[in-house]
């Protein structure tokens, strides 16, 4: 069985790189495509920028909502609506739990929101279980016809 | 016809010297006409009085003797006078000696004499004159009856007279009326016409005008005086009008001046509370990720170099992780106290019990181990926005629920009393209370009376709760003793 990637949108690499770790811990980082920021996300996603393109879509992807150029809920949002795209399991990943940011992710079509803890045993924890349930727990959407 | 009432006041007048005039020619014509009668009357009553005696005198010769003839031929000289109708001489027994005219019908000559004298009967003059010789001695009686034509043609002629007389005056009055009405209409309908003028057009600066020193003229003058006085005033009205428009104008500027302010207030709050969502939702996303990588990558030290790190410096390490997590803490606290002074107030019905029970259950939960004894007054309600409300209580519970953790026998009670002449809710413990010296410190930001080591906690929560009761235009207080417990009061 082939669980697929997760697609890492962080722009911070301490983040990235606690995030690896946490993964790691739990032998996911073969899994782990990682974007720094929302033009790459966005390049790897449609494979305008050398990546895999949507014929390898990744099993979910961890949206952080911060980003340099394109910030994530504008990434979601083309998520959304492209058809080749718009099934793709988008986990909001992100340090803020503002009402708004909350509200405007599930209304663009968010499947989950989690906020990063500061503790970095709970944090370990979270990444964790999202790389279990995504990865493995859930049923993916099937890959779109071109 | 209007009513009389209605009718201009020159045909009233006018009206007015035909009936008096009218009147007075009618009785002038009506005594004249009756004078000339009676006069007539009397006139043709001597007359026939006189010729009686004359032929009563004549008569004695003719009656002493009985003779027919003579008294036919004496009676028959009446015929030259044409008002005689019929005349008879009876004799002194009563019987009808001659008569004229000769064949005179018998409704024309009584059957029998009656009472001497002269009298007008059945529009005739009839008259029965004795007949005597030498004085005493009756002979008979003379009977004339005479026709009243000399009356009626008097009457008819006077009459005439009075009817032109009385057309005549009517015209020269009717003329002289219509003329002389003037003098008193006149006045009255300028002052008709002035009253007018001003009731239509408001100008109070007409007058009218005076035509003499009668009572019409002084009328005019003080009506005239009246329309100075309301000149006066309505100038003096309208310079009020003015001055109160000019004052109504000035405040109005001012208040648009004010309103301008408070526009402009109103903008810079807007500005200043963007301002701050904008630096709470900085905080909220950038503030946070330095403290994860502090905490994050202390722990893989922990985790990682170990071996290589003595007990002081993995405890230094663990100071760190606990400060950094401490830190988002306050962090988390400061948005919430921020959330709170942003969010839309929307009131509803909120069942305070409820909410308490609820709350007190969520603590319970998360810390079962504790034994402590919650009173929650039941039906209290209040209009609130529900999740601000859910926050402050929540706080306060917490607060009551942290400070009695040292306490052998907790009591938690949530509840109503009288307070300032209306309600306040009320929580209360039995905890490590505070000392009123420093109650003033209480609601403050950052301010504690306990140190962490004690009771953990961001001083953050109180100025949080009271921050949403001044929003709800509520007042908080609290009292307490050093280890007597503390109540909060509050008022929505």
């Amino acid at each position: 069985m082939n669980p697929g990637k997760i697609l890492l949108v962080e722009d911070n690499p301490d983040d990235v790189a606690l995030t690896l770790r946490a993964l790691k811990s739990h032998n996911m980082t073969n899994d782990v495509v990682v974007a720094q920021d929302g033009v790459q996300a966005l390049d790897y996603l449609f494979g305008t920028g050398g990546g895999p393109g949507p014929d390898g879509l990744p099993a979910v992807v961890l949206l952080d909502l911060k980003l340099p150029k394109v910030n994530g809920l504008e990434v979601l949002r083309r998520i959304r609506s492209d058809d080749r795209t718009k099934l793709l399991p988008v986990v909001i990943l992100t340090s803020s739990d503002e009402e708004r940011d909350v509200i405007d992710g599930y209304s663009l079509g968010a499947n989950s929101y989690v906020r990063k803890p500061v503790d970095f045993v709970e944090f370990t924890q979270a990444a964790k279980q999202l790389g279990l349930y995504w990865l493995l727990m859930n049923r993916a959407p099937p890959t779109p016809r071109k | 016809m209007s009513p009389l009432r209605d009718w201009p006041i020159k045909r009233k007048l006018t009206a007015m010297l035909l009936l008096i005039s009218g009147l007075v020619l009618l009785l002038t014509s009506a005594a004249f006409v009756t004078y000339e009668v009676v006069t007539n009357r009397q006139t043709i009553r001597i007359h026939l009085a006189t010729r009686s005696r004359i032929l009563a005198a004549n008569s004695t010769a003719a009656l002493a003797f009985a003779n027919e003839a003579d008294a036919t031929e004496l009676l028959d000289a009446l015929k030259y006078d044409p008002h005689m109708v019929a005349a008879a001489l009876y004799t002194q027994d009563g019987r009808v000696l001659a008569t004229y005219p000769v064949a005179a019908t018998a409704n024309l000559i009584p059957a029998a004499p009656q009472a001497d004298g002269y009298r007008f009967e059945g529009g005739r003059l009839v008259g029965f004159t004795p007949v005597a010789q030498g004085g005493n001695q009756r002979l008979g009686t003379l009977y004339i009856a005479s026709d009243t034509k000399d009356v009626s043609d008097a009457l008819r002629l006077s009459g005439i007279i009075a009817v032109v007389v009385l057309a005549i005056a009517m015209l020269a009055a009717y003329t002289l009326a219509a003329a002389l009405q003037g003098w008193i209409s006149q006045p009255i309908l300028a002052l008709a016409d002035t009253a007018r003028a001003i009731s239509t057009k408001h100008d109070y600066s007409v007058r009218a005008p005076k035509r003499g020193e009668d009572e019409l003229g002084m009328l005019t003058d003080a009506f005239n005086q009246m329309l100075g006085r309301i000149e006066e005033q309505d100038r003096e009205l309208r310079r009020y009008a003015t001055d109160l428009e000019q004052r109504v104008e000035k405040r109005t500027h001012e208040l648009q001046d004010r309103n301008e302010t408070l526009r402009r207030n109103a903008a810079e709050l807007l500005a200043a509370n963007q301002e701050l969502d904008a630096f709470a939702y900085s905080v909220s996303h950038d503030l946070r990720a330095p403290l994860r990588s502090i905490d994050g990558f202390s722990q893989v030290l922990l985790e990682d170099y170990a071996g290589q790190l003595d007990e002081a410096g993995q405890d230094s390490l663990r100071r760190v992780r606990a400060a950094s997590q401490r830190m988002a803490t306050l962090i988390d606290d400061l948005l919430k106290l921020a959330r709170v002074t942003r969010a839309e107030i929307r009131t509803e019905m909120v069942d305070l019990s409820g909410m308490a029970r609820d709350i007190a259950a969520e603590l319970q939960k998360t810390d079962s181990a504790r034994q402590v004894k919650v009173v929650i007054a039941p039906g209290l309600t209040a209009r609130a926005d529900l999740p601000l409300l859910r926050v402050a209580l929540e706080n306060l519970l917490r607060n009551s629920w942290k400070y009695t953790a040292k306490q052998p026998q907790p009591r938690i009670e949530f509840g109503s009393v009288e307070a300032n002449g209306g309600r306040a809710f009320m929580v209360k413990d039995n905890g490590a209370g505070f000392d009123m010296k420093y109650v003033d410190k209480l609601f403050g930001v950052f301010q504690r009376l306990h140190s962490a080591a004690e009771f953990e906690g961001t001083g953050v929560g109180l100025a949080t709760v009271r921050r949403i009761i001044t929003r709800h235009g509520g007042q908080i207080w609290a009292e307490g003793a050093v280890d007597q417990g503390a109540t909060f009061y509050f008022t929505l």
